[in-house]
């Protein structure tokens, strides 16, 4: 279908359930039970779960093909923010135009900032991009204050001149983003029995263009381009004496990738129109490496399934707090509660890092491929276990 | 004038001279073979022929044009394709993948890409890397990944690839090392088969006088870096200087 084989329709047609049901898939306990809190169904957070996606969908597409871990992905995430509200300010509401721009203004930095990174490979190549994300950081949060509002953040205001639209609304309010007059913002909730689903208009928009990105990223992996991606990946010196010149390729894999996360930054300011410098800090160039690798770097699914993965760490298990837990472990003698909560504590809260961390390396050092090899490995030993059940059992009879 | 002229050509590695003033003359269509001991310098002279490595002194000229400053693709791009001495393959990649890479970057015989019809159309370029497994015997093992593959059929795989970009001049380091006897006498038959009816000049590094006196039609032996002598195969077989410096090395 759409020029895909068998495996790869099923994974997009996969990512599209998952995506279109996830308002009733993240919220499983009912809004009243003790386990609601780890209910993700809202609309702000299944944002961030689609949004990431995309940012480390095509981080891969560099990353999981080339090998070039770029250390500043970040930096195109902040301009397609900074681009998108800017759109907001001076020309429309309307999120297509801003995202647009996010795409365009994200590109042509990666242009700049890839055609002189790709003169070094490995470590180099890491550092540099690393030197542009501080240096775009830098200038957002001081140097480029009339841009970037410096620390505070570039924010709607009542007074921006919007050539198409108003400045205020009727009763004095800043307008809203949306999609020609169908806001963002705007929440349907479904309440059926004890639970409560909410159906968000942005959080659709966002999971219609993660399947388009991911639509893409697919085409991608499966051209000739993305088997010369592999190839430099592999071996750049037989490129090299196979008469291909290495540099274009990787320079329009680190455009297209910078342009996904042009992409992401623009949504996210679609969603909640502000752009802060924070959003191009290392740490947060570092959280798409962490995603894509504890998905499975240069799978196709694995990118977005580290995100989710992250964001759900990041916003559930950073708000068990210690009265959370003894809520949990209530029921115990006091001495075996006390015990319990000290000993889980750091591993929750704002510990979630450690945990974080704690997985990261299991994953890398058990499971080299991610999650996706995890799958992967626990389908294989189904399918063992399902085909041993059919041989004889005459052989593993305990002997009387 | 030969398809390919090295003159006064020297190379230092520090105090090292891995190079003394080699002259080279290659004659179009023949098997030229570079024979000699142990870090003789025959690699380095490759290296230097691909634009991997810049001599210190002297000229290379490709069929009258010069290779030196240009880079190792743009060489390459000029129809001179080399076999290295450890196999260069795409591990990560299947053996068809692998016969793709070249089949796509030389395209209809250019290496020009044409971004429309190589998004459009690929049935062509797939067509023309099966073809190619099947003339190197390894049809059968097209989905397997490279890096599985024995020595030998990597190497095969990889003279495939330089084939399959028909090249003018193709350059081999110890193509039959790490071959069966069967293998072997294959590709010597296939060297032959593509330097007479494709009309490839081949240039052959090679330790295994069977192999060399099937195929060459002239013979220089390099010695610390310099050629001893230059001259047709039968009368290097009864040389005694030649008999001194390397053959004797293996009686
Ligand atoms: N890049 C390099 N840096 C330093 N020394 C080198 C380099 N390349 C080769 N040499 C040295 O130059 C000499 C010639 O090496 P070369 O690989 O050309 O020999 P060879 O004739 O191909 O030998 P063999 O038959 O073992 O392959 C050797 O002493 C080697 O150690
Ligand atoms: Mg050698």
């Amino acid at each position: 279908m759409l020029g895909m084989n068998k495996n790869d329709t099923t994974m997009l047609l996969l990512v599209a359930v998952l995506t279109m049901l996830a308002p009733f898939i993240l919220n499983p306990f009912p809004t009243e039970s003790g386990w609601a809190q780890f209910n993700a169904g809202y609309p702000d957070l299944m944002q961030r779960f689609v949004i990431f996606g995309i940012f480390a969908i095509g981080f891969n597409i560099l990353f999981g093909l080339t090998g070039y871990l770029s250390f500043g992905h970040a930096a195109f995430l902040g301009i397609g923010s900074y681009s998108a509200v800017w759109m907001f300010k001076l020309l429309s509401m309307n999120v297509i135009p801003a995202i647009l721009l996010s795409v365009a203004m994200a590109g042509v930095f990666a242009l700049v900032i890839g055609y002189i990174s790709l003169r070094r490979s490995g470590i180099y190549f890491s550092i540099l991009t690393l030197a542009f994300a501080q240096m775009s950081f830098n200038l957002a949060y001081s140097v480029l204050t009339p841009i970037t509002n410096g620390e505070t953040g570039l924010q709607l205001t009542l007074n921006d001149p919007r050539i198409l639209g108003l400045s205020q609304t009727a009763d004095g309010s800043i307008p809203v983003t949306s999609l020609f007059g169908l806001e963002m913002r705007s929440t349907f909730e479904m309440v059926l029995g004890p639970w409560a689903f909410q159906f968000n208009v942005g959080y659709y928009l966002s999971a219609l263009v993660l399947l388009a990105a991911f639509y893409l990223s697919i085409r991608i992996f499966r051209s000739p381009f993305g088997l010369m991606l592999r190839a430099v990946k592999s071996n750049q010196q037989r490129m090299n004496y196979t008469g291909l010149n290495t540099r274009p390729y990787t320079l329009a894999a680190f455009v297209i990738s910078g342009m996904y996360a042009g992409l992401a930054g623009g949504l996210l300011a679609s969603m909640d129109p502000l752009a802060g410098a924070e959003r191009m800090q290392w740490t947060a160039s570092g959280e798409v490496v962490l995603m894509t690798i504890l998905g499975g770097a240069g799978t196709l699914i694995g990118p977005v399934l580290g995100a989710g993965f992250i964001k759900y760490f990041e916003n559930i298990f950073s708000k068990i707090n210690e009265n959370v837990l003894h809520g949990w472990f209530g029921a115990l003698p006091d001495g075996l509660e006390d015990l319990l909560v000290t000993l889980v504590y750091p591993f929750v809260g704002k510990g979630w890092h450690m945990t974080l961390g704690i997985l990261f390396v299991l994953v890398v050092v058990f499971l080299p491929g991610g999650l996706v090899e995890g799958g992967q490995r626990i389908a294989a030993w189904l399918r063992r276990k399902k085909a041993g059940k059919n041989t004889p059992t005459s052989t593993i009879e305990p002997a009387e | 004038m030969g398809i390919l002229e090295v003159k006064g050509v020297n190379k230092r590695f520090g105090g090292l001279q891995a190079l003394g003033d080699v002259n080279l003359s290659v004659k179009e269509n023949s098997v030229h073979a570079i024979i000699g001991p142990n870090g003789a310098g025959k690699s380095t002279l490759l290296n230097v022929l691909v634009g991997k490595l810049i001599p210190d002194t002297g000229s290379v000229m490709f069929d009258g044009k010069s290779v030196l400053g240009r880079a190792p693709y743009e060489i390459n791009q000029m129809g001179i394709s080399r076999v290295f001495q450890t196999p260069e393959i795409f591990g990560d990649l299947t053996v068809l993948e692998n016969m793709l890479i070249p089949c796509f970057a030389k395209r209809d015989g250019a290496f020009e890409m044409n971004a429309i019809t190589s998004v459009l159309s690929q049935r062509d370029v797939i067509e023309k890397a099966e073809h190619m497994l099947e003339e190197m015997n390894m049809a059968d093992k097209q989905h397997m990944h490279a890096a599985a593959l024995s020595r030998g059929d990597k190497r095969r795989l990889e003279i495939g690839m330089c084939l399959s970009q028909e090249p003018r001049l193709l350059l081999l380091d110890e193509p039959t090392a790490g071959m069966a006897r069967a293998d072997t006498n294959n590709t010597i038959d296939l060297l032959k088969q593509i330097n007479e009816e494709r009309n490839i000049t081949i240039v052959i590094i090679e330790h295994d006088m069977h192999v060399v006196f099937s195929l060459a039609d002239r013979i220089t032996v390099l010695a610390q870096g310099s050629p001893l002598v230059e001259d047709d195969p039968q009368n290097i077989r009864g040389n005694p200087l030649v008999r001194e410096a390397y053959l004797g090395e293996k009686a």
